[in-house]
């Protein structure tokens, strides 16, 4: 009998803390991939080049290994996400490094992805474990002091992400005395302190939009692809502000002063983005919370 | 090493430092109680006061701490529940903590000689009065060194807190590297000042075993 209360006891703490972990529900990639028949945006596809000649000791190394190794996050949906029960990849930047890859002549089979937290970007990069870094990594100069970028591909900013039905926040300056979540520690703390918020921390994102769809917060804030991504995830029943208060160009990492890759990436941005590719798969990932597309930025090339 | 001085770091540092005293000493309060009621509980003859001290040790004991967090934090809001983050943290740490100290205590009292527990029944004391008055004071002495160590190990339990919305140590770690300060040099001042916490109440408990250790 008491053997029997306690493990009823020990059940329904497990049924707790389940529902607690049920963020994942509805992951990406597998409604989107196939479009067959639904109205959803499909992916686009790409020409893998051949006989690319770029001269790159980076590029020679990973056509003598038969495989391109790119950084990326895997925790961000619709931007850098990884299924862990298939391990597919999908989002944004997973298809902004797919057709880096098709135009420097390697097949999505041939990538091999490594999942990189931002502190470990800049250290992988010089050390050559990875090719290059593609995943909301934003141009700046100090970081340029220890490796280069191509792009940027994107411009991000920082945003609000609220319930669909949210009327009283359309701004940064509606924020007085609401409840914010953002991650522990980030520089996204300091740029919305100053529109006096009670501001909610956690260590992950999903976290914090667990607790905007169960109202405890009013409103998340990030970088608006991080945003717009867990839009998607959740469509209809969040959105994006859309009143972005900074402003962060997203580039492709890669080993500082390896011109020729550098020139290579951007060549490759450049062409998806004229030939609507980059319109496409901003579509079928981002657009998909609602958010019409940007025009894609203009590249810096130095 | 000296980032700590530096753009009013030192104010975020220090928060972080009182807010990791206050959160721990409010779990140690919270678990002491608890401990000592879970392990009255475990000892007392009626049957559901005991089942319910041996379920609350298995399931808080063998969770992890972090799962508990989430428990706390994400499980109780929906059932209408809601309290500061601090609260929902001490409700975690003082909880966990308090399956230990249950414990601790319970392997103290089994060191008291049944005959004495005997002996003050037998002279009309109620069971209440022989846990308090006869047994828990011997048994408490006695387990005063397994008990410094569950209270050397909450302040370094309570970094967990920091994921879950309360500015201690841990958060204000967070945003130092964020700040792009050398994780060397943030990882060296966080040690230290979890060192001077464990190193005071390590002292603490020295004191109280030089002043009530049982000769025997």
């Amino acid at each position: 009998m008491r053997t029997r209360r306690t493990f009823a006891v020990a059940l329904c703490a497990i049924a707790l803390t389940a529902t607690a972990a049920c963020g994942k529900d509805g992951t990406p990639g597998a409604s989107n991939t196939s479009a067959g028949g639904s109205a959803a945006p499909a992916l686009p596809t790409y020409t893998v080049k051949t006989d690319v000649k770029v001269d790159s000791a980076v590029l020679a190394e990973a056509k003598k290994r038969g495989q391109l190794l790119i950084g990326a996050k895997s925790d961000q949906p619709f931007l850098g996400w990884e299924d862990l029960a298939s391990g597919d990849r999908s989002g944004f930047d997973i298809e902004i490094a797919k057709m880096v890859a098709a135009d420097l002549g390697f097949t999505p089979q041939q990538i091999k992805w490594q999942t990189l937290v931002s502190s470990q970007r800049e250290p992988a990069i010089s050390k050559g474990q990875i090719d290059f870094y593609v995943g909301t990594y934003s141009i700046n100069d100090e970081r340029k002091k220890s490796v280069s970028f191509a792009g940027p591909y994107y411009v991000a900013g920082q945003d609000l992400l609220v319930k669909a039905d949210n009327t009283t926040i359309t701004g940064p300056d509606s924020l007085n005395g609401k409840n914010v979540c953002t991650a522990t520690g980030s520089t996204s703390i300091k740029n919305i302190e100053k529109y006096s918020p009670k501001i909610t921390q956690f260590d992950t994102y999903s976290a914090c939009v667990e607790k905007l769809m169960s109202g405890e917060v009013d409103a998340v804030t990030t970088d608006d692809a991080i945003l717009k991504g867990y839009a998607s995830k959740y469509a209809p029943k969040l959105k994006v502000v859309g009143q972005p208060f900074t402003k962060e160009n997203y580039g492709v990492g890669l080993n500082k002063d390896d011109k020729a890759l550098r020139d290579a990436i951007s060549d490759a941005i450049k062409a998806h983005q004229d030939n609507g590719d980059w319109k496409k798969a901003y579509d079928a990932t981002l657009g998909l919370s609602g958010a019409v597309a940007p025009q894609p930025p203009a590249l810096d090339r130095y | 090493m000296g980032f700590l001085f530096e753009d009013g770091n030192f104010a975020l540092f220090r928060d972080g430092f009182l807010q990791t005293i206050e959160l721990s000493a409010l779990s140690a309060l919270l678990a002491l109680l608890l401990g000592t009621l879970l392990a009255a509980f475990r000892v007392s003859p009626v049957p559901v006061l005991r089942a319910f001290g041996t379920g609350w040790v298995t399931i808080f004991r063998n969770t992890p701490l972090t799962v508990l967090f989430f428990a706390v934090t994400f499980g109780l809001p929906p059932l209408g529940v809601h309290f500061s983050h601090l609260v929902f943290a001490v409700l975690a740490l003082g909880s966990y903590t308090a399956a230990f100290v249950c414990e601790v205590l319970r392997s103290g009292i089994n060191t008291v000689p049944i005959g004495q527990a005997e002996a003050a029944r037998s002279l009309g004391l109620t069971f209440g009065q022989t846990l308090t008055q006869v047994v828990l004071p011997q048994a408490a002495r006695t387990v005063l060194a397994p008990m410094s160590s569950v209270f050397i190990a909450l302040p370094r339990n309570s970094a967990i807190a920091g994921a879950f919305s309360v500015s201690e140590l841990y958060s204000a770690q967070q945003t130092f590297s964020e700040r792009g300060y050398s994780i060397f040099a943030i990882f060296f001042w966080v040690a230290c000042a979890y060192l001077v916490i464990s190193a005071t109440v390590a002292l603490l408990f020295r004191f109280l075993e030089s002043r009530l250790a049982v000769a025997r």
